[in-house]
């Protein structure tokens, strides 16, 4: 018997007003399998994944690593990831193991908004994967992120996390080289959905016209 | 309860971190008294008049605090962050509250004897424990009914002033029951004990606005 999708979309529409954002969108994600969201600017991709962590957030099942950190610009990176571990009910010493992984446990008593915007982005992938979620939604995950710190998130955030992505990225080559499956958007309907390797160059320069 | 714990923890942090509400609060309250004080041109007020002045100001100044209420959550994404996880999103409504609750204790701990410096003839001494008694509950009220309208306002872009267009007037009936329960606490030679029957007011006020809020506070946080 076939095992259910992770992610199993059919016909998804969004309106803003007159405008479609999104039209009759279908996609299937195998569970533990990583989808790449490809398009434009204004494509629908940053609305397909703010549809995702609304139908997914209720199981407290997600991770979602956005633009935005979702951090207290006021709270310590600590006081942020102890905030955030106690909501999902996960013990501090998981916060520490985090910490220690990206390389933050010596700049954890700072304030948020004392640190350098790659700073932010380790603790946001922190925050994103504390509770070792099932589902992670990644919007332009390595934003603000040297080499070094990629290397270092790798394995939480990466094709070793072991769980379901759905990930977007300004550098669509990046995003096929961690994909295994391309949801191709242009205006809102789902130009191309199949394997990276199905994607041809010029379908995927057609995406980006 | 833990979780109400855990956001009230975080929201009282900050507030000690950054000071943004409380000390603007209480300014706010004290340069009001030394307006009214040489605005009516008296040198001590007593009864009603004093009632009306000390709930006007506190409840004027407890609306600064309703309008930052919900800014760090969004404007640094913490409702987005508390949808994520799996908890009862009435904690959020109870833990706002209690901040409020908080703020509006701290600013009458300060302000009260202020008002008593400043502007009253009466002592104090004597009313003090009834005075507690009114103020807690017109507390309530406005902690409650703040909460319900910041989470209204904050997702507008007149956020600013949606707070304070719709929190007041909800708040003319906790206003009037409070000012009529603390007028004969600061007559002179007046009860040492509020009118019960304004007290009643008070509570059922309370009561139905907390029902109200959780009743809808959940759809309030959606987008």
């Amino acid at each position: 018997m076939e095992e259910p999708p992770a992610i199993e979309l059919r016909g998804l529409t969004r309106h803003f007003g007159e405008r479609t954002a999104l039209r009759r969108v279908s996609v299937r994600v195998p569970a533990g399998t990583t989808l790449a969201v490809l398009g434009r600017n204004g494509a629908g991709k940053s609305t397909l994944l703010r549809i995702l962590s609304t139908l997914f957030a209720v199981r407290g099942q997600l991770g979602l690593l956005s633009h935005e950190p979702l951090l207290y610009n006021d709270l310590t990176g600590r006081e942020n990831l102890v905030y955030h571990a106690r909501l999902h009910n996960v013990g501090e010493e998981r916060v520490e193991q985090l910490l220690e992984a990206v390389g933050m446990e010596r700049r954890a008593e700072d304030p948020v908004r004392l640190l350098s915007r790659g700073m932010v982005q380790r603790l946001a992938v922190c925050r994103a994967v504390l509770h070792q979620p099932r589902l992670l939604l990644l919007d332009e995950p390595r934003a603000n992120l040297d080499p070094a710190a990629s290397e270092l998130v790798e394995p939480l955030i990466g094709r070793g996390a072991g769980c379901t992505r759905v990930l977007t990225s300004h550098d669509p080559q990046a995003a096929l080289a961690e994909a295994d499956l391309v949801l191709g958007l242009k205006d809102g309907r789902a130009s191309f959905v199949g394997a990276p390797e199905q994607l041809s160059a010029a379908k995927l320069a057609e995406l980006y016209a | 309860m833990k979780t109400t714990l855990t956001v009230l923890r975080k929201d009282l942090r900050l507030e000690l971190r950054t000071l943004e509400t409380v000390p603007a609060m209480t300014l706010f309250a004290v340069t009001t008294f030394v307006i009214f004080h040489f605005g009516l041109n008296r040198a001590t007020i007593d009864g009603q008049l004093a009632a009306s002045v000390l709930t006007t100001t506190l409840l004027l100044a407890g609306m600064l605090g309703v309008n930052r209420l919900f800014v760090a959550e969004r404007e640094q994404g913490g409702f987005d962050a508390f949808l994520l996880a799996p908890v009862d999103r009435t904690a959020m409504l109870v833990a706002k509250a209690a901040a409020l609750f908080t703020f509006l204790t701290v600013l009458e701990v300060i302000a009260v004897p202020a008002f008593g410096l400043l502007l009253l003839g009466p002592s104090l001494g004597r009313s003090l424990p009834g005075l507690i008694a009114v103020l807690a509950l017109a507390d309530l009220g406005i902690a409650v009914i703040g909460t319900l309208v910041s989470a209204i306002a904050i997702h507008t872009r007149a956020r600013d002033l949606i707070g304070p267009v719709i929190g007041l007037p909800l708040l003319i009936p906790a206003l009037i029951a409070t000012a009529r329960a603390i007028g004969p606490l600061l007559a002179v030679h007046g009860s040492s004990s509020p009118p019960g029957k304004w007290l009643a007011v008070l509570a059922l006020y309370d009561v139905v606005f907390a029902l109200i809020a959780y009743a809808v506070f959940d759809f309030l946080l959606e987008d």
